[in-house]
Parts: C-alpha cells; sequence; structure tokens
C-alpha cells in the first residue's frame, strides 16, 4: 500500500489535529464561563454598572467561542469508534464510563443552562438567572475532570483487571478510576490553565483599549482582575504542575527523561535541568546547553540527591518487560513542547506581575508595555496546546502506557483513503471557521463594551434585551 | 432483567430523546426555504430552538458515550463501519451548530444567507443519514469474525436503509415544522400548518411502507404492535394538526418517533447489529456488552441523574413556553 496512505499515521494526525483545534475553545469556554460568572455576581452584589457591561461584553466573547467547542467535542467523541475501533474494544468497558458520566452529569448540565443564560435575561428571576451561569461553570469543570480521569488510565491505568479471553481490560473499581494519581494532579493543573488562558483574553483585551485611552471605566477594573487572575492562577498552575510531575515520574519514568531529552540514569548535581539544548541534527550529542544543576533531580523527586533514570536505561528495561520494541517517543518534541510549555507561562505570569507592579495606585504603563501585554492571550493559549502536545506526544509509542500500543488501537477496516478524505475535510472546514471565529472576536473585542444601561426612573429596574439569533 | 438487556432498553430511550428533541431542530433548520420568506421571519425560526437546540443536540453525545461504555463492540463496528456516514454526519452537525451563534452576528444579507444554506444542510444531511445508519443495523451488514464491518460505503446506500433515511428525514421534517407551528404567531403559524398538512401526507405513505417492510422483513410480533402504535399516533398527528390542535399534534409526532425507534429496537433485540453474511459473526446484548460491573456503575449514575436531568431539561421547555412571532424580533434591539 502506498505510504501516504497508512491509516496509522492519517489517523494519529487527524486526532491531533482535531484534539488541538478542539483544545483551543475549551480552555476559553471553561476559563471565561466562570469569569463571566463572577463579573455577573459581582453585578448582582454591587449594582455597579460597569460589572454588567463587562458581563455582557465577556459573555458575548464566550458565546462566540462555546458553539466551536461543543461542535468540535463531538467528533472527538466519535473518533475513538471511527478511527480507533480496536481501542474502543479494547479499553470500552473501563474508559467508556467516565466519557458516560461526563455527558449524563456534565454535558446536559452546561448545554441547558447555557440556553437558559442566554435567553433568559428578561425571563428569569435576577438570583436564578445569576445560578445558571454558574451552573453552566460547573457543568464545564465536570466534564474537565471526567474527560482528564478517562485520560488518566491512558497514562497510567489503573482499577482494571485483563480478560484475557475477550481480549480487553475491565473496570474492577471506579472509585480507583476516578481517583487515579495522574486525574488528581492533572485536572487542577489543566483548570488553573484553563483561567490563565481567561486571564490572558482579559489582560490582552483590557491593553488593547488602554493603550488607545477608551473605556477607562470598564477596562481598568477589568485590567485589574485579569493580573490578579493570572498570577494566583498561575501560582496554583505551577504547583499542579510540580505535583503532576511526581506523579508523571512514578507512573511514566520514560516521559520524564523524554522530557529533558537524558539518556543516562543521573544522580543529585548531575540530574540537571537544561534551559536550553543545542545539538547535532541527528539528536545523538550535544553541542551546547545551558543547564541548571539539581533541578531535574528536585523537579522529579523534591530532593536534591534523587536518581532520574535515562531513556536507554528505561529502554533496556521496558525491552525485557515487553519485548522488542522502541520505547521512547519523538525526544525533540517532547524536550521541546516541555520547555515551551514551561517557558511561556512563566513568561506571562511574569508579564501580569509586571503589570500590577507598573499600574499600582492608578499609575499609568508607558506605551510598550500595552503592546507586550496584548501578547497575553496568545501566549497562553499556546502554553497550553504544547503542555498537551508533550503531555500525549510523551506517551508515545502507547496508546494505553503498558497495555496497548497506538499501532493496535487503530481501526483495522477503515482505509487510508477513508482518513485521508475525512483529514482533509477536518482541516479545511476547521481552517475556514477558525477564520471566521477569530475575525469575529477580534470585532467584538475592538467594539469594545456597550454603554451603560440606564436603569428605568420610574422602577429603577434594568431592561436586559433577550438575545436572539 | 438482566443489566444487559436493561441497557439496550436504555440506549434506545437516549435514541428516543435525540431523534425526538433534535430530530424537530432539523426540521426547523429544513424549514427555513418553505416558512422563512424574509431574514425577520427565519430569525422567527431560528429562535424557536434557540434557546434549546444545544441541549438537544447532547442527546447524541450522551447516547453515543452510553454505547461506547455499555456496548464497546457495537460502539466498534458501528462507528468505524459507518465511517464516511458519520464524517458527514459530524461536518453537517458542525456546520449547523456554528451557523446558529454565527449568522446574527454581521448585518450583511449576504452573510446571513450562507448560513442560511448551511442550516438547511446541515439539517437534512443528519435527518437523513440516521436513518440510513438505523436501517442498515437492523438490515444487517457483513462482519467478519473480529465484528469488523467489511462492506463498502455504498453498500449502505441499499433500498431499504435508503428508505429508513427518507421516513427519518420526512418525520423529522413535519415533526419541525408542527413544532413551528406550535412555537409561532402570526402568520407564520398558519403557514407553518399549511405546511405541516402537505408534508404530513407523504410522510405517512413513506413512514408506513417504511414500518411494514420493517415488520415483514425482519420483525416480530412485538415489533409490529409497536409498528402499529407509531402509524396510528403518526395518522392522530395529521389529524390533530388538521383540526387545529397544534401542540397535540407535536406530541403525537414525539409519540411517533418514539415508537419507530422502538420497533427498530425490538426487531434488533437480543441482537445488535447483526451480520449479514454469517450469523456467526453478529454482535449480541451478550457477546456487545460491558461486564456487569460496569453495568452496574452506569445503572446507577442514571438511576440517580435522569430525574434530574429531566427535571431541569422539562423546566427549560416550559421557561421558554411562550409562543414568539415577527414583533419580538423587531422589538429586540440587536
Amino acid at each position: 500500500m502506498n505510504e501516504w496512505l497508512d491509516p496509522l499515521l492519517l489517523s494519529r494526525w487527524q486526532f491531533g489535529l482535531t484534539t488541538i483545534y478542539h483544545f483551543l475553545f475549551v480552555p476559553l469556554t471553561i476559563g471565561l464561563v466562570t469569569t463571566v460568572a463572577i463579573f455577573q455576581t459581582a453585578w448582582y452584589r454591587t449594582n455597579k454598572a460597569h460589572y454588567l457591561q463587562l458581563t455582557h461584553f465577556f459573555g458575548k466573547i464566550f458565546l462566540i467561542n462555546f458553539a466551536m467547542g461543543v461542535v468540535t467535542g463531538i467528533v472527538q467523541e466519535f473518533q475513538f469508534g471511527m478511527n480507533w475501533s480496536d481501542y474502543s474494544r479494547f479499553v470500552g468497558d473501563v474508559f467508556g464510563a467516565p466519557l458516560a458520566f461526563e455527558g449524563i452529569t456534565a454535558f446536559f448540565l452546561e448545554a441547558t443552562f447555557i440556553g437558559l443564560w442566554i435567553f433568559g435575561w428578561d425571563k428569569l428571576p435576577k438570583r436564578l438567572h445569576l445560578a445558571t451561569i454558574w451552573l453552566t461553570a460547573v457543568g464545564s469543570i465536570a466534564s474537565a475532570y471526567f474527560i482528564i480521569a478517562a485520560n488518566a488510565f491512558m497514562q497510567n491505568p489503573v482499577a482494571y483487571r485483563i480478560n484475557e479471553e475477550k481480549g480487553r481490560a475491565e473496570l474492577t473499581s471506579i472509585g480507583e478510576l476516578l481517583t487515579n494519581p495522574i486525574a488528581l494532579s492533572a485536572f487542577p493543573h489543566t483548570i488553573f490553565a484553563c483561567f490563565m488562558v481567561s486571564a490572558g483574553l482579559i489582560i490582552s483585551v483590557a491593553a488593547w483599549h488602554l493603550a488607545r485611552n477608551q473605556n477607562l471605566e470598564t477596562m481598568r477594573p477589568a485590567l485589574k482582575f485579569g493580573l490578579w487572575m493570572m498570577v494566583i492562577a498561575g501560582a496554583l498552575t505551577t504547583l499542579m504542575g510540580d505535583q503532576l510531575s511526581l506523579a508523571m515520574v512514578e507512573a511514566q519514568p520514560m516521559k520524564m527523561a523524554a522530557a529533558e531529552a537524558m539518556y543516562h540514569t543521573a544522580t543529585g548535581a548531575n540530574a540537571s535541568f537544561s534551559i536550553f539544548t543545542l545539538g547535532t541534527p541527528d539528536g545523538v550529542s550535544e553541542l551546547f546547553s545551558i543547564r541548571i544543576p539539581y533541578l531535574l533531580s528536585f523537579l522529579s523527586t523534591h530532593t536534591f540527591d534523587g536518581t532520574v533514570e535515562g531513556i536507554n536505561n528505561l529502554q533496556e528495561q521496558y525491552v525485557q518487560l515487553y519485548g522488542p520494541g522502541d520505547y521512547a517517543p519523538i525526544i525533540w518534541v517532547t524536550y521541546w513542547s516541555f520547555r515551551w510549555m514551561i517557558g511561556l507561562g512563566i513568561a506571562h505570569i511574569m508579564v501580569a506581575v509586571a503589570g500590577l507592579w507598573f499600574t499600582r495606585k492608578g499609575r499609568r504603563p508607558q506605551a510598550w508595555m500595552w503592546k507586550i501585554a496584548i501578547w497575553s492571550f496568545p501566549m497562553s493559549l499556546l502554553a497550553m496546546s504544547v503542555g498537551w502536545v508533550f503531555t500525549e506526544m510523551g506517551r508515545q509509542p502507547w496508546l494505553v502506557f503498558g497495555l496497548l500500543k497506538t499501532a493496535d488501537g487503530v481501526s483495522p477496516n477503515v482505509s487510508g483513503l477513508e482518513i485521508l478524505i475525512s483529514l482533509i475535510a477536518f482541516t479545511l472546514l476547521y481552517g475556514a471557521l477558525a477564520v471566521v471565529e477569530f475575525r469575529l472576536i477580534l470585532k467584538a473585542v475592538q467594539k469594545g463594551p456597550d454603554p451603560a444601561t440606564v436603569p428605568d426612573p420610574v422602577s429603577g429596574e434594568i431592561k436586559h434585551t433577550t438575545t436572539v439569533y | 432483567m438482566e443489566l444487559n438487556t436493561l441497557w439496550f432498553w436504555i440506549i434506545a430511550v437516549m435514541f428516543i430523546g435525540y431523534f425526538v428533541l433534535d430530530g424537530f431542530d432539523f426540521g426547523v433548520g429544513m424549514s427555513l426555504p418553505f416558512l422563512g420568506k424574509d431574514d425577520t421571519d427565519r430569525r422567527v425560526l431560528i429562535n424557536t430552538i434557540g434557546p434549546v437546540w444545544d441541549l438537544n443536540e447532547t442527546w447524541v453525545i450522551v447516547a453515543g458515550a452510553s454505547l461506547f461504555a455499555a456496548f464497546p463492540e457495537w460502539y466498534a463496528t458501528m462507528f468505524s463501519g459507518f465511517y464516511l456516514a458519520l464524517l458527514l454526519i459530524l461536518l453537517a452537525l458542525i456546520a449547523r451548530g456554528v451557523s446558529f451563534e454565527y449568522r446574527h452576528q454581521r448585518p450583511e444579507l449576504k452573510w446571513k444567507k450562507s448560513f442560511d444554506t448551511m442550516i438547511v444542510v446541515g439539517s437534512a444531511v443528519p435527518a437523513l443519514l440516521w436513518g440510513v445508519a438505523f436501517g442498515n443495523v437492523v438490515r444487517g451488514v457483513p462482519l467478519d469474525a473480529d465484528f469488523n464491518y467489511i462492506g463498502s460505503f455504498f453498500d449502505l446506500l441499499n433500498p431499504y436503509a435508503l428508505l429508513a433515511g427518507l421516513t427519518t428525514l420526512l418525520l423529522f421534517f413535519t415533526h419541525g415544522v408542527i413544532f413551528v407551528s406550535a412555537k409561532t404567531e402570526g402568520e407564520i403559524r398558519v403557514r407553518a400548518r399549511a405546511l405541516a398538512i402537505k408534508s404530513g401526507l407523504v410522510t405517512i405513505v413513506v413512514a408506513a411502507s417504511f414500518l411494514v417492510w420493517t415488520t415483514l422483513a425482519y420483525g416480530t410480533f412485538a415489533s409490529g404492535i409497536l409498528a402499529a402504535v407509531a402509524a396510528v399516533a403518526l395518522i392522530a398527528a395529521y389529524l390533530m394538526n388538521l383540526a387545529g390542535r397544534e401542540r397535540t399534534a407535536f406530541g403525537l409526532m414525539a409519540v411517533t418517533i418514539g415508537f419507530a425507534v422502538l420497533t427498530l429496537f425490538a426487531s434488533l433485540f437480543p441482537d445488535v447489529m447483526p451480520a449479514s453474511n454469517n450469523v456467526a459473526n453478529s454482535l449480541t446484548i451478550e457477546n456487545a456488552s460491558s461486564t456487569p460491573y460496569t453495568l452496574q456503575v452506569m445503572s446507577w449514575t442514571a438511576l440517580i441523574a435522569a430525574p434530574v436531568i429531566l427535571g431541569y431539561q422539562g423546566w427549560t421547555y416550559w421557561v421558554f413556553r411562550k409562543r414568539i412571532g415577527r414583533t419580538h424580533i423587531e422589538a429586540a434591539a440587536h
């Protein structure tokens, strides 16, 4: 068969493409719905007009984004069966349950209450209407928990036994599945990173308006909120990322070795963390690097004299355990995605810290500072994406670590041509929608918040215009 | 009752939920060229389903995930086997969903019209292809000993499955148009009722032929009774619409769709995906299901969640129970 039409390769590209794309919208949905709920709560409590303006303004951006998250999400669920049917047969008994829970408990909640929020401004009492946005937020965050618990099974299989006769993994304890140590760290790490994405958006938008000296009454408080949110969520994301790397070293030592491109086991000072490495093109030897001694030991074990296993040593162990094969992921992908995630993360947290300093007590930063702040949003989104690229590429060659290889999970009966057709179709449609989405969000952002709604002089009531399609 | 039997019927109920609810969304979407004379009309139509289309669509996500969890082999065989058909459904659902959200973002008529086209196509394609897919499940498809589908895309386009597709297309169309007449006021309500009278006749003929074919070729005594109930409900819906009782007609359409789905599932049982080439390769509720433990966990979850979900979804429909018309659209600042 023509090697271009390799179903495995094409299915992997399609899953990677559609997942990265889907996860551009989801973090913003999770982060923004919570932010909008906070703004609306602030308005409910204080009755200050600018909170309502911010609620509507960021609510509009949220909605443009939300639809994309929903429709691209269906693709994700269908793809397991369509492209990875042998995987589905193998894990369905274990992996299907959290997916079903996600639908039953989280997606229904989110999808129902978002409709009530959008169309319910003039139909529901103020307090009840506020509850609808919070329930939407709860639904979106709960969905993240279940899907991360499902993903954690692929990284670190727990709560299963293998049924040899049926050739599948079977669930032994739902409680153990949902408290997988990887899930317990990956979930808060991801959720706080979602808040960073939302904070990044708020900072970028506020900086754009404030640089033009417009919409000051809404954008000044928005900026302050965004900066604090970024610093707090950034600190928590870092803390949870640290927890996650400890759990990861336990479950997938190869991933940590690949993150550092460390071929030989090292202890203490030798377990150093390289910030930058220039290697020969074949990746075998190193020409130049900047290294921090002890740091990798500390990250992996929380001690300065810990031992971190190297790729070659692990490879030998795995050959003994699982038979001949290459058990290392693509090293340059894991090495650089890990660094870009951390580097971008730290960079935009620093931007936010600097922002708080330069805007303290109503000071006005210099013009060039706005130009940097505007990059907060793209930085946070990119950090999120490369973080997941690291997690998933670092799992290779396994689909379920130690149990099923990626090559063994693909649908045996779907032809390369069919997958090529779907890959092209998704690429074209997703590409076109990305352009439309980006322009619409940009237009909404540049237009700025609508003027404050003036309460009716007689009743003191604020008349909301019902959002209509 | 064994848990895998229970889950077979829960899956049926989830697809009933999906087809009854998103079914009228598809119908409303397809009705745009027939009922929407100008942009305001089309906005009235879209706003009838505005607050609920997302929750309706979520039923298919939940049904799909439950199928994965309860019958992994069925899910894997059906989704990989119907690859291109499901791809078309996915592309259509994406196009439809974003169009609801995007069409009102800009005032230009050209912008709106292109999204209207996407809504019409994005509604018609799944309405047709879900029927084709389930028609093939009932009819049986060639499977190998590992339960993998070994036919081609074009094998799926056989007369029985195409009639199934035409049946769902027409049922959803009429269901949606009757929903419009029950949810709007003014001239559009009158036009919708008149359209449902016309489309209803065609729907009755096509759906009745499909139900008869299903009963004779694949049915049992029980499925025949269910098919008869579906047919009677459809005729009753037609008569109620003729009599101007739109909401009753809408309820009866929901009953029709529900019993039509039950007919298909009753014809299947205890198979879930019969193999047309070799009975030994058929997937059944026994060899396709998850372990009793997983099904037990899922049963408890479903048992606790179901009343809550039905409660808040029902409440949502109650909040948005009022009829809407052109005045609502014109009054709303944009």
